[in-house]
């Protein structure tokens, strides 16, 4: 379809829709709206966002697909439940600035979640045009949706009203998704909130995690400078448990509440032999070196060094995976391989993030996982050595289990291996804040308003649900500030008691 | 900040981060960068603090971009980045007799931890080893703890002329043999170091100084092989049980980046070499 037949198309659905006369038959006939996108070549060479965003025409032709069920599906199936289908009918009728303050009511992150959420197993798996299509990606976009009306804000950025002041201080501990909810949200009621954030730059995941090519940096900067216009305080450099505890922020800086958003923690390594070899990364340390330090631009105004690899294969079958393997083809790897000891429909990555890295190239290896990393004289990696695997009876994860076929050994050679099977907690919090509760994995024990078994102290995001997503950090952050804004109001009675 | 530089390529500066002189214990680190946010995150040992005044102590070597750079830096400068402490702090407790090993620029994180040991109540006997006299540092503070107190130089201009090994050995087969040891400086070190206090059953820590990015344990880019196992320098360390660390792999590692940092340097040092004739 050309620009032009897309704008007559758009023009006749829109009188149809005006005059009531819009079938459902003529929404299920409209065609799904791809959106733009960089050429898989041109962009192993940048670093670039590939997905380019609907065109004002294509977002309202697919919003037109949205049968508005009476229902609404939809939002059951997201997990902060936004009124997916009354801003769909405002992006129908035009009204973007509508469609982004009903998004905003629920979500304060829409063009981060907008490119980062797994809809096809949230909203978009549980939508009707999907369904009755018996196929996920035929659903309505909502998330290229939610996109769109967010980037159509990005020039002309809103800053809440906050309430005046309370006198009451927070410490939010972490930049990330779920810090930054809750800073704002904390911070909106008019309570004194400070982020403390461990590394130099603010974002948590976002900035060293999710690559560029994926999450425009500036986005996430958008979003904190959105936060300082607010008057919220951000110290960097400032480790919790180290350079205080949370003990020492109560006690000696008399902050009333503090929210826990620490996040995932220590990389996971499989145990294997040679995982300590030269050229052998985490995916969070191999991402950090790339993303948060741009070692892309090494020599040109970036520091840190990476690997200069040639055959690269990263393990596991994550967003993390999807985006190392990305990451590495970017910084001009010959090959990449992703190996997976189950198939591509067990894969936890988003849809669009497999597909994206089979266009950039990447080789998948499925049913297969490596045994030993083998390394030469001078403890470099060359190969690593793998079995083959076959699926058996479902796990705990539903998932079916992979079984390793014995004698199936063969080995790839390979210069750099990338270790993105997930995180275990970080005991930092843990070691240096005596009465906080914890599981046996480490993860920080909440009731269903994120409290902890401490007063005042509230926790959320991956260092309470271990391995989680943006939206879900970004929904426990929410939850926590409205806890918090309830027990600062109650104290604040208690003091006026007195 | 205020520098000064110790010998041809070793540097102090004492550093104003109130937070950190406070809260730092002997055995921790900082992790620095020093422009802007692209710099190279580096750890730096505090070998001492005044937690009244709320500065710290860095002492680092010029070997590559960066510690060129901080070498650059003139008093009243800032560095734009400083997080910690980190690290888990040095187990003290009065052991009795220990001794502490310390070359080169290994003797700085050495000094606070020997002097706690001494406030402890241990009996302090110092070695301190270095290439050649110029490079021998803190001699001074070292002899003000020490209950006993040996140089080495490799090339006899001052104290012995041995390497730490040869005294420690002579240390470790007295009547009155050591209850512990400590033994920090080039990898190389530590490892013979170890050598020598296995044989008579002397336990040894050893503080480990690896490739850094985050310093919290988020990225694992600092693990080493203990006990056959991947530890984590950053959080389960710097100090380890230095008879089960696996120093031949930890040098090689330390050597990952070594082609990009000498480039990274060489261009740096040309760069600066520009500057000096603009002037």
């Amino acid at each position: 379809m050309t620009d032009k037949e897309r704008q007559e198309l758009l023009q006749q659905l829109l009188e149809k829709e005006k005059s009531g006369k819009l079938r459902p038959t003529d929404r299920f006939n409209i065609p799904p709206q791809d959106i733009p996108e960089q050429d898989p070549i041109t962009r192993r060479g940048n670093v670039n966002e590939v997905a380019l965003g609907y065109t004002e025409t294509g977002a309202r032709l697919e919003a037109l697909r949205c049968l508005q069920c009476k229902k609404a599906p939809c939002i059951a199936g997201c997990p902060v439940q936004i009124r997916i289908r009354d801003f769909i009918a405002a992006i129908v009728d035009g009204n973007y600035g509508k469609a982004l303050a009903i998004i905003k009511e629920n979500s304060l992150l829409p063009a981060v979640c907008g490119r980062v959420c797994p809809q096809e197993v949230q909203c978009q798996q549980t939508c009707t045009v999907g369904i009755k299509f018996k196929d996920p990606t035929k659903a309505v976009s909502i998330g290229r949706l939610e996109r769109f009306v967010a980037d159509i804000d990005q020039d002309n950025e809103s800053v809440p009203v906050v309430a005046p002041p309370t006198g009451m201080k927070v410490a939010v501990i972490g930049s990330g998704p779920g810090g930054i909810v809750a800073a704002a949200d904390t911070r909106r009621a008019g309570h004194d909130v400070t982020i403390f954030e461990a590394f130099h730059k603010t974002g948590g995941v976002m900035v060293y995690g999710i690559p560029e090519f994926r999450l425009p940096k500036a986005i996430v900067q958008g979003e904190i400078d959105i936060l300082k216009k607010m008057g919220v305080k951000i110290v960097c450099n400032f480790i919790v448990g180290r350079t205080k505890t949370i003990e020492q922020l109560m006690k000696e800086d008399r902050f009333n509440a503090v929210y826990i958003g620490v996040g995932a923690g220590l990389p996971r390594f499989m145990g294997i032999e040679g995982e300590s070899l030269i050229g052998v990364y985490s995916a969070n340390e191999y991402l950090t070196r790339a993303n948060l330090m741009k070692a892309y631009d090494f020599g040109k105004g970036a520091d840190t060094p990476i690997a200069i690899s040639k055959k690269v294969a990263v393990i596991g079958g994550g967003n993390v995976a999807m985006d190392s393997a990305r990451t590495a083809v970017r910084l001009g790897a010959e090959k990449v391989y992703l190996v997976y000891r189950r198939t591509e429909k067990e894969m936890p990555a988003r849809i669009e993030e497999v597909h994206h890295a089979k266009e950039e190239g990447i080789e998948f290896h499925i049913l297969q996982s490596p045994k030993r990393i083998i390394g030469d004289d001078n403890s470099h990696v060359t190969a690593i050595e793998c079995l083959k695997y076959k699926l058996g009876e479902p796990d705990e994860s539903g998932r079916r289990r992979p079984i390793p076929i014995e004698g199936s050994e063969f080995t790839i050679d390979l210069d750099t291996v990338i270790i993105a099977i997930g995180n275990i907690a970080n005991p930092l919090i843990r070691q240096t804040t005596p009465g906080l509760q914890f599981n046996k994995w480490g993860n920080i024990i909440v009731d269903e308003n994120c409290r902890t078994s401490l007063e005042g102290v509230y926790a959320g995001g991956d260092i309470v649900l271990g391995a989680a997503t943006v939206i879900l950090a970004m929904g426990q952050g929410r939850t926590a500030a409205a806890a918090i804004n309830e027990y600062l109001e109650h104290q604040k009675e208690a003091q006026q008691e007195h | 900040m205020a520098k000064e530089q110790l010998s041809e390529n070793v540097f102090t500066a004492e550093v104003e981060v109130p937070l950190i002189a406070r809260a730092r214990k002997p055995g921790q680190f900082v992790i620095v960068s020093i422009n802007n946010q692209y710099s190279e995150r580096i750890p730096l040992t505090i070998a001492d603090a005044d937690p009244k005044k709320g500065t710290i102590r860095l002492i680092w070597q010029r070997v590559g971009k960066t510690t060129a750079e901080l070498a650059d830096l003139r008093q009243g400068d800032e560095i734009a980045n400083i997080s910690g402490p980190l690290g888990t702090p040095t187990h003290i407790e009065n052991f009795g007799t220990v001794v502490c090993v310390g070359g080169g620029i290994g003797n700085a994180p050495l000094l606070p931890i020997a002097r706690a040991l001494k406030e402890a109540g241990n009996k302090i006997i110092s070695i301190l080893g270095a290439r050649t006299k110029e490079l021998l540092i803190l001699e001074d503070e070292f002899s003000r703890i020490s209950d006993e107190l040996i140089i080495t130089t490799d090339d006899g201009s001052y104290g012995q002329k041995a390497l730490v090994t040869g005294p420690l050995g002579e240390i470790c087969q007295r009547e009155q043999k050591p209850d512990q040891a400590f033994a920090i400086g080039p990898a190389i070190m530590m490892k013979f170091c170890c050598e020598v206090t296995r044989q008579f059953n002397i336990p040894t820590q050893v503080s480990l100084n690896t490739i850094m990015v985050d310093g919290t344990g988020m990225c694992g880019g600092c693990r080493v092989e203990v006990d056959g196992k991947p530890k984590f320098v950053c959080v389960d360390g710097p100090e380890f049980d230095g008879h089960k660390v696996n120093f031949d792999l930890m040098t090689k590692r330390l050597n990952a980046y070594r082609k990009q940092e000498q480039k990274a340097h060489e261009q740096y040092k040309k760069h600066r070499c520009k500057i000096g004739l603009d002037k």
